[in-house]
């Protein structure tokens, strides 16, 4: 992992490559560094430290997604990357509201984020720009809702005891 | 079926009289009395309908359903040689519906999936049967949530269920025991009868 | 709820009617669209019947292989557009088995996540156990002792050779070489049994927990482990024999299958099907985590990153792993098998009769479960199948706010395209056979 300054250095790069707003705070938590950028800045941001950074993570090994409710932004994409050379990860997160989830995709950069943008999508609504195959891949394609966001209900069957039995209709009613 | 050892008692007259009274058989000559008790002692008799029962029961030809975790146990049950569903007729696992006699239902049913399961059960040919392996797919199990179907029961008639998560190999052995005591017309009453509590049972 | 595209709708062409992934027009409904075939809808006079338009040159005939085939590793369903028996294009459909496992993590307590995780995917679990334990240790800074990181290392090993057994066994039934699954499954019995001695379940034992094991190894499991381990490597000689130079595996597999290296890295797959393509990448070296530098093992490589070389360094990867359980069972240190911190881990039970703290720690513990501070975290482990990782997102109670694995099968998965377009039927079986998709870990 880089170290806390190692993603300062980072966070500065890539201040100096696409502007002030496009990284909006690093987070540096038991050992691990997580860069956080802003929605319009993923694309260019990733492909920068895939390309041009000075200490390249080359590598996509997971896209996913996570409800942050109720804190504002509340939907968060999280990407984490690898670098095989300088054995390093490093975390990229970004936050978009319900609202209007839009993320630039980064299919075109890394063909394994196409299934995985899929499920952020399917779980949590987030909408990919640019993403080839843009539908649900877990749940059924006419499901409504986002199922993992946090305000979705778990749903399932009430546990049956002597006491709602009765309320409870049975299957062969 | 009834058997009798050959030799009989170890009399070499009886056995002589016997092979004299089957050729008196085969060419017709025997007495209907005689006949009748010749029958009785050397040919099973039995219901049409329990010997298809019997037959049925003893070669149950499941279809290759595994869905989950409980797959890999049902796997266990025909693959290992430890605990051999042959010895039970089980081992043909039928990859078409249509050749299939019996599904087991091994593993977590999702929204997904319960659609094509029904449309599978849909497609086997009378009589078929269903085991329910594992609490996944008797009950929704630990996954009380909104992608499961909470029990095959909730679209399929099912006949046996087995407990477990997932269960031991002995226990769908057991389990595809008392499926074929079922299908033979011997419903193991199982708990009633250690409890005396016949007369409980819910006729649907 | 935004008004992104919520169904597979796929736009057509200028003018043409909008398709969904089969093919059919979306104004017929999903259900029957994608699903099932209706007789209402037969096309009026005049009109072909969907499916038998002949094009002049070439016929397309799009068929739906799964969900239930005796062939694909659990419920996956394979959309093949195939021309005669060329597959011109392959699309995983999955979500079979979307058991939801995720969002029912963030309704238990830390404790209680880890059966939930472990049937993820249900081959390997120990991994997924390891990776969520080794993950909210981070987030907790909690240390494991020497003794429970030597015995998670055996455990996780022998399940790696007991997945592999599973994977041996299942592709060379795929392959047509039936005899090897009751072989391999012979030999995965007994690791079984080694799992029921340690923790009395065959398959998902809670035995990894957050700071350790749940419990020590019986007096017993040393003998039987070295027992198991001096009879295995001549069984895999044996399979080895029968299947190295078996002519007809050796034409269903040989440069078949290929996939380039970087396309391979751009996909992200990680694991046994990397390591063939002749790159070198394995998370017990590279990263070393719960005392795997302490063992003395190589990392099998292919050479061409065919069929063949995946299928050899599987086996290769056997071998290995009994290496380390050997050293780690000739190295097994005393003492704790999980960390002494009571807010973590059970007081072990003797002490409940004498100590007031160790019954209030423990009633805490099972009601409520130990509180993490806030904080994300990632982890992951080599499991048989790639990379498994662990998201977990902690927000100071005893429930997580997110559970996530990356799932190195669904990862993965997205490599059968490459490997199985333009090649034969029978090349994407044996591809399906190679790539070890574990449905639980693709769907969660």
């Amino acid at each position: 992992m880089p170290d806390a300054t190692g993603l300062e250095l980072i966070a500065a790069g890539v201040r100096e490559r696409l502007g002030d707003e496009a990284v909006a705070g690093t987070i540096y938590h038991r050992g691990q560094a997580t860069l956080e950028v802003a929605p319009d800045a993923v694309h260019d941001a990733l492909a920068y430290l895939r390309d041009d950074a000075e200490e390249p993570f080359e590598f996509l090994m997971s896209v996913h997604g996570c409800d942050y409710f109720p804190e504002e932004p509340r939907l968060g994409v999280h990407y984490q990357l690898l670098s095989m050379q300088r054995l390093d990860r490093l975390g990229v997160r970004t936050r978009v509201g319900a609202e209007d989830p839009q993320v630039p995709s980064v299919v075109d950069m890394f063909s394994g984020a196409d299934f995985q943008e899929r499920e952020v999508f399917d779980m949590f609504g987030v909408v990919f720009d640019g993403h080839p195959d843009h539908r649900r891949i877990l749940m059924p394609e006419d499901y409504e809702g986002y199922p993992q966001r946090r305000d979705f209900p778990m749903g399932g069957e009430p546990v049956l005891f002597t006491f709602n039995e009765n309320e409870m209709p049975r299957w062969y009613e | 079926m009834t058997r009798h050892r050959v030799g009989g008692n170890g009399d070499p007259g009886d056995l002589r009289i016997r092979q004299l009274r089957a050729r008196q058989m085969l060419r017709g000559e025997l007495e209907p009395d005689d006949l009748e008790a010749y029958l009785q002692e050397r040919v099973g008799l039995t219901t049409l309908e329990k010997a298809q029962n019997w037959a049925r029961a003893n070669a149950p030809w499941p279809l290759t359903f595994g869905l989950a975790c409980c797959a890999i146990e049902m796997i266990s049950v025909v693959g290992s040689p430890r605990m051999d569903a042959a010895r039970f007729g089980a081992e043909v696992f039928r990859a078409s519906p249509r050749q299939a006699d019996m599904i087991i239902l091994s593993g977590r049913i999702s929204i997904k999936m319960a659609p094509v399961i029904r449309r599978i059960y849909d497609q086997m040919l009378e009589p078929k049967w269903v085991i329910s392996m594992g609490a996944c797919a008797s009950s929704a199990g630990m996954f009380n949530n909104y992608a499961l179907v909470a029990g095959a029961d909730k679209f399929l008639p099912v006949d046996v269920y087995v407990p477990g998560c997932p269960p031991r190999p002995e226990a769908l052995m057991y389990g595809i025991i008392k499926l074929q005591n079922k299908i033979k017309g011997q419903p193991d009453m199982g708990w009633r009868e250690r409890y005396k509590a016949h007369g409980t049972e819910e006729v649907a | 709820m935004s008004d992104g595209p919520t169904t597979g709708d796929v736009q057509g062409a200028e003018g043409a009617p909008a398709t969904g992934v089969s093919g059919r027009p979306t104004d017929i409904p999903y259900r029957e669209r994608e699903q099932s075939v209706t007789l209402e809808r037969m096309p009026a006079d005049g009109e072909p019947v969907y499916g038998t338009e002949i094009e002049p040159e070439t016929e397309l005939f799009t068929i739906n292989m799964g969900p239930h085939h005796p062939a694909t590793h659990g419920v996956l369903r394979l959309l093949l557009t195939l021309e005669g028996e060329i597959v011109r294009s392959v699309t995983p459909i999955i979500g079979y088995v979307h058991t939801g496992i995720e969002k029912s993590c963030e309704d238990q307590a830390y404790w209680k996540v880890i059966p939930f995780v472990e049937r993820m995917d249900y081959l390997s679990y120990y991994f997924n156990a390891q990776a969520f334990c080794m993950a909210v240790e981070r987030l907790l800074d909690e240390e494991v002792p020497p003794r429970a990181q030597y015995l998670r290392v055996i455990h996780l090993e022998l399940n790696r050779i007991a997945s592999h057994l599973f994977w041996l066994g299942t592709s060379a039934l795929d392959l047509g070489a039936i005899s090897i699954l009751w072989h391999a499954l012979r030999d995965r019995e007994k690791i079984l049994d080694i799992f029921e001695m340690s923790s009395g379940q065959r398959l998902h034992p809670r035995y990894f927990q957050v700071g350790g094991v749940v419990e020590d190894i019986p007096p017993g499991f040393d003998q039987k482990v070295r027992g198991f381990l001096a009879d295995m490597p001549s069984r895999i000689d044996q399979y080895e024999a029968i299947l190295d130079r078996n002519e007809i595996l050796l034409q269903r597999l040989k440069h078949v299958g290929q996939v380039p290296l970087e396309e391979l890295l751009s996909l992200g797959v990680t694991g046994p099907l990397l390591r063939a393509a002749g790159h070198p990448w394995d998370l017990r070296k590279a990263m070393p985590y719960s005392s795997y530098d302490h063992f003395e093992f190589k990392i099998p490589i292919g050479t061409q990153g065919d069929h063949y070389d995946r299928y050899r360094v599987r086996m290769a990867e056997m071998r290995e792993s009994l290496k380390i359980v050997e050293q780690a069972l000739d190295g097994l240190p005393e003492g704790p098998y999980i960390t002494d911190n009571r807010k973590v881990a059970l007081p072990p039970r003797h002490e409940l009769a004498t100590s007031m703290e160790a019954l209030i720690h423990h009633f805490k513990l099972v009601t409520e479960g130990f509180r993490v501070p806030p904080g994300e975290t990632y982890v992951a482990v080599e499991s048989p199948r790639g990379e498994l990782g662990c998201f977990v997102v902690a927000d100071g109670s005893a429930k997580p706010a997110r559970v996530h694995m990356r799932d190195p099968s669904f990862v993965n998965l997205q490599a059968l395209r490459h490997m199985a377009e333009g090649g034969l039927i029978a090349d994407l079986i044996a591809g399906v056979a190679m790539l070890d998709p574990i449905l639980g870990g693709i769907d969660r």
